[in-house]
């Protein structure tokens, strides 16, 4: 085929690609927001059908403690991803652990809540249909807020043998993000629950 | 003339069907098809007219496209005395494919227009002062109609006035459930609502020709949904004046079927049902007070015939497993009396 | 991803891909621990295939007891059972895993990339998705619960609540339900983001989206919808399993809870769910068409947009499945016109196919047979679609054998049609033998004309009043001959069927040796050996157009010179 003309296609740009961890985990995202909005979207509905029982405005107190320290942590997670950005290990490991200790912080918060809810004002998840809606949704994000303080926890401790450095900063930056959204829900959560259920 | 033809050839094929099918021992004479195309009142006839017109669209559209891709496939396909070179390649045509979104989006918005009309007419009807109001309620397996302004309880066999121009006098439906989702349809008086427990729907029904029309319930409902079935009889108004009047006097009270009814006071039997003038007053099943003027028994799975009712008192199993009357263990003797006594309640 | 090293071979596998070593028990626990996704893809298919046959049979039981009026060849209980377990498996356990199952082995190879992004993930998934098929089975055996009444589930694969609660569904048939489907939609969801993050983050370099093979695309798409598709459901049925078990009131309406919430949320998930059923049958059919027509796909960014647009469409429209539980005129109004304008994407579709078709030199192959069929098939099934959405006459077809007509139009006449083109078309690349075109053939016509007996039929008993999930009928509405004739169908479909088994079995070893290109394509796929080597490709490529083979075969006219 020499006599016929040589077609060349026009040079292929720089190939750069996202990060596949980042797209993993930020479609994980949208699935979970999907579950989460069903949740609040029921919660909403149900508002003031209750057949009996204990209303909202009756027994809820706004936990700004614990949203305080939900809320810090992202701050503490953000301070740790930059810390391995930048392969300053030491200081990784203390603002994760600063992260964690705020998790924890607010978890205690939340069991203190229900146990004041469930043992003084008498609201279980069967109790009338405020408790099935709150404790499901709340409950939902609190087993998030576990299952993120679990994954932390994993990274910590291999950050404590020394086994994590600035390699791991993409894959630690997809956790940090879960963390992120796990927050992001508390906003919402806290808002739909406390200031516009109440 | 398009909506002769096709209502022609469904009902010719409706025929056919039924003139070749085999009989039954439970056939109950004359066969009546429940069917869309036979409709016989205002908002079953606007919905099959409206079905007359979205066929022909679709039809159409079925002709143009269909037959686009038959000449396609015929006129394209590969000849042996093809070479090997491959045909032009098309990536596409920017005319024609703005032709051919354009002219769908303009179909569409006739359709929707059209249909939201029928939408309105029909959902929002206004409700005339001459309307009768009934009260459905939906249970796990059979139909509850309360009749409000007559105090009138009955249950599967709904009745309801003649309606025409001239003298106009449509049913009011309000439709909710004791238990689990039901949903009342009879194709030939309209289309079908959902009753639900804790929340009612309405709708309304104006029959424009009397005689008894067939449905069932069209929502799964649980073992027997299958036999959760329905009629209504559109009924002249005297007709329907007298079968008010007659459903309005209490459970009649025969001498001769004492023993019968002593049974029916002392047994189980008043804690689910309700039979007007006796301790009865059950909620749980259908009220009894006139069940002999019913054509069925167990919402319509069996004839109401002596031997019938007789066995469904043995055995509701027999008939209707799953169906929540137990059988209540009487002997031949309690069933023979408690059977004289029910066929008194007319 | 292009300068991943050169994978070391002895470490991949503990057996050589192509099974020639090794015993049996080592044969198998290599398939069992894979990671390979061209093997999970196999395992899925497999495990569809056993429950279309599954579900295959108890469709037929139905229609055996529906075929005469008054039957008692099935009792309602166990009728009620095989209905719900039918639709339930033919949608979780048949149409999703095969669809995922062919994107686990193609989208890889498509995109020139060694494996899927996340190999472990994948082989978790396609675990988690095969027990909770095994866990919805299991209730046949494990359902008796109190009173022995408990067995599969009954309550239809909808499962609309009330009837759902404790008291209206005692023992555990429910449970086996939701947990089944909650476990399988992990795997699901596993399968979706490995499927988006593949594609975005490992195509071959030059491969921009706008040169992504439409198949490739459309499972972007089918994975994005599914993020929030199943999820919805899993939500609803945590609130089911929270109602039975921890005593809420979700779905209770004695304590002021609301049967509607849960149609509401089934049926967000249950209208983009047909979405993600029938987007692969798209799929296949974008790349079947242009290959036996010889020509490129016609209007190849309109297809990736009309698939964008169907996917947002898609959630707006699911309360058309709620016409009659008491909707507004308005909120119906709404839901009418959503309904009409998913049409317009979907009709481009079908006319860019038959621009395809135009000017072409189609082959009639069996995998092109299908697709045809697919064609007029799915015309039909939109065009239906269409009635339904027009809401008063859907008060009159709604819960209807028109709407079982309907959407079996869709997921047979289109989805399934559509799998077995797949399977024809691509059985030589995952087997290196191609299988028997005779058979092919037979196949094709018995079933698709036992499919016209079925489903043609079926609308007509819909017309004319006959409502669906009945265990029977009453003899005198004129409804028994389209039945009988309606299960007639059903058997000639079920011999078509067999001898497809049968040809799938057999041509394993005695079929034709097919070469890498046994078709004359022009997707990465058919660049590399038949079967493929476990590592995909020797060196990662590099493209410069949509067809890179056929940039290969026509130097002298080559795609890039066309596409913008």
């Amino acid at each position: 085929m020499s006599s016929s003309p040589v077609h060349t296609p026009s040079p292929n740009v720089e190939w750069r690609l996202p990060n596949k961890g980042r797209v993993g985990m930020l479609s994980l995202i949208a699935g979970e927001s999907a579950i989460f909005t069903i949740f609040v979207v029921a919660y909403i509905f149900y508002l003031g059908k209750s057949a009996t029982g204990p209303r909202p405005a009756d027994v809820l107190e706004a936990p700004i403690a614990g949203t305080i320290c939900l809320l810090s942590s992202s701050l503490t997670i953000w301070r740790a991803e930059q810390a391995i950005d930048k392969d300053q290990m030491g200081s990784f490991t203390a603002w994760l652990g600063a992260t964690i200790a705020l998790a924890i912080m607010f978890l205690f918060g939340t069991a203190t809540e229900w146990n004041k809810l469930i043992y003084h004002d008498g609201l279980t998840i069967s109790t009338n249909l405020f408790g099935t809606t709150f404790y499901s949704l709340v409950g939902l994000h609190a087993t998030h807020v576990v299952i993120g303080l679990g994954l932390l926890g994993c990274v910590f401790l291999f950050s404590l043998f020394g086994q994590v450095n600035s390699r791991q900063s993409e894959r630690f930056g997809a956790v940090a993000l879960y963390w992120h959204f796990v927050d992001a829900v508390w906003v919402v959560v806290f808002s739909v629950v406390y200031l516009i259920g109440r | 003339m398009q909506a002769k033809i096709i209502t022609f050839a469904v009902r010719f094929c409706a025929t056919a069907a039924t003139v070749l099918s085999p009989s039954s021992t439970l056939a109950q004479g004359p066969q009546k098809i429940p069917s869309t195309l036979a409709p016989a009142s205002t908002s079953a006839k606007q919905i099959f007219d409206l079905s007359l017109f979205v066929i022909s669209i679709t039809g159409g559209i079925f002709l143009v496209v269909g037959g686009l891709l038959a000449i396609a496939l015929f006129r394209f396909r590969a000849r042996k005395s093809d070479s090997s070179v491959e045909p032009a390649q098309v990536y596409g045509s920017p005319q024609i494919e703005l032709a051919w979104t354009v002219i769908p989006i303009l179909i569409v918005v006739v359709l929707f227009l059209t249909t939201a009309r029928i939408v309105f007419t029909i959902q929002d009807a206004p409700k005339p002062r001459s309307a009768l109001d009934v009260t459905v309620i939906g249970h796990q397996f059979w139909w509850e109609f309360r009749y409000p302004k007559y105090g009138v309880v009955t249950a599967n066999e709904l009745h309801i006035p003649l309606s025409s121009k001239m003298a106009p006098r449509p049913t009011f439906l309000k439709l909710t459930s004791a238990d689990v989702n039901h949903s009342f349809w009879i194709p030939q008086l309209g289309g079908k609502t959902d009753l639900i427990a804790n929340h009612t729907n309405t709708m309304w029904l104006d029959a424009n020709t009397p005689g008894v029309y067939l449905g069932q319930c069209a929502q799964f409902c649980g073992v027997q949904h299958a036999m959760m079935l329905l009629r209504v009889y559109v009924d002249t108004p005297d007709q329907f004046d007298a079968w008010i009047k007659n459903q309005q006097q209490p459970g009649r009270q025969e001498p001769s079927v004492t023993a019968g009814k002593r049974i029916f006071e002392t047994q189980a039997c008043i804690n689910c049902h309700t039979v007007a003038g006796t301790a009865g007053t059950g909620h749980f099943g259908p009220d009894l007070t006139h069940l002999m003027s019913r054509a069925t028994l167990a919402s319509g799975a069996i004839d109401n015939t002596p031997q019938n009712l007789r066995q469904w008192l043995k055995s509701p199993d027999t008939f209707k497993r799953g169906a929540l009357m137990p059988a209540m263990q009487l002997n031949d003797e309690q069933l023979d009396q408690l059977t004289a006594y029910l066929e008194t309640l007319k | 991803m292009s300068d991943y090293p050169f994978p070391r071979l002895d470490v991949l596998e503990p057996v050589a891909s192509d099974g020639s070593e090794g015993t049996l028990l080592e044969k198998l626990h290599g398939w069992l621990v894979t990671v390979d996704h061209k093997r999970l893809g196999i395992l899925y298919i497999l495990y569809s295939t056993f429950f279309l046959l599954v579900g295959g049979a108890e469709a037929l039981f139905i229609r055996i007891q529906l075929a005469f009026p008054r039957n008692h060849f099935l009792s309602a209980q166990v009728y009620n059972r095989f209905f719900t377990m039918h639709g339930t498996t033919m949608v979780f356990l048949v149409g999703m895993p095969f669809l995922f199952g062919f994107a686990n082995y193609i989208v890889p190879l498509q995109i020139g990339a060694r494996d899927m992004a996340f190999p472990r993930l994948n082989a978790f998934s396609f675990w988690l998705t095969a027990f909770g098929g095994l866990l919805l089975y299991y209730s046949f055996l494990g359902g008796g619960g109190l009173y022995g009444v408990g067995n599969a589930p009954d309550v239809g694969w909808f499962a609309y609540a009330p009837l759902t609660a404790r008291s209206f569904s005692p023992g555990h048939a429910t449970d086996y339900w939701a947990l089944a489907l909650i476990v399988g939609g992990f795997g699901t969801l596993g399968t979706a983001i490995n499927i988006i993050a593949t594609i975005i983050s490992m195509r071959c370099k030059g491969m921009t989206f706008m040169r992504m093979p439409l198949f490739t695309w459309l499972l972007l798409v089918v994975s994005m919808l599914t993020l929030v598709t199943i999820t919805p459901l899993t939500a609803a049925q945590f609130m089911l399993l929270i109602d039975r078990y921890l005593g809420g009131h979700f779905f209770d309406t004695q304590a002021g809870g609301s049967s509607l919430i849960w149609i509401h949320f089934f049926w967000i998930f249950g209208h983009p769910e047909v979405y993600v059923l029938v987007l692969p049958a798209f799929a296949i059919a974008n790349e079947i068409i242009p290959v036996f027509s010889r020509k490129a796909i016609f209007g190849y960014p309109a297809m990736v947009a009309a698939s964008v647009c169907i996917m947002f469409v898609s959630l707006g429209v699911w309360a058309h499945h709620m016409f009659t539980v008491g909707l507004s005129s308005v909120s119906t109004a709404f839901f009418t016109l959503s309904t009409m304008l998913v049409g317009v994407p979907t009709g481009i579709k079908i006319f860019n196919w038959i621009a395809t078709l135009w000017g072409g030199r189609i082959r009639f192959a069996t995998p092109m047979l299908f697709c045809i069929g697919f064609l007029f098939q799915f015309l039909l099934a939109g065009l239906t679609g269409i009635m339904l959405s027009v809401s008063p006459w859907d008060w009159q077809l709604h819960n209807s054998y028109f709407v079982i007509a309907h959407f079996h139009y869709v997921l047979v006449g289109a989805v399934v049609f559509c799998i077995f083109a797949a399977i024809y078309f691509w059985y030589p690349k995952a087997t290196g033998r191609l299988m028997n075109e005779s058979l092919g053939k037979w196949h094709f016509w018995l079933f698709v004309i036992g499919f016209h007996i079925t489903f043609d039929t079926m609308h007509f008993l819909g017309l004319l009043g006959m409502p669906r999930s009945i265990y029977t009928y009453q003899p005198d509405r004129g409804w028994n001959l389209l039945n009988l004739v309606v299960s007639m169908g059903g058997m000639v479909q079920g011999i078509a069927v067999l001898i497809f088994v049968f040809n799938f079995v057999t041509s394993l070893s005695w079929g034709e040796t097919a070469g890498p290109d046994p078709w004359d394509a022009w997707t990465l796929e058919w660049t590399i050996s038949s079967p493929p080597p476990i590592y995909n490709f020797d060196k990662l490529p590099e493209v410069h157009s949509r067809r890179p083979l056929w940039d290969l075969k026509h130097p002298e006219d080559p795609d890039w010179e066309h596409e913008s």
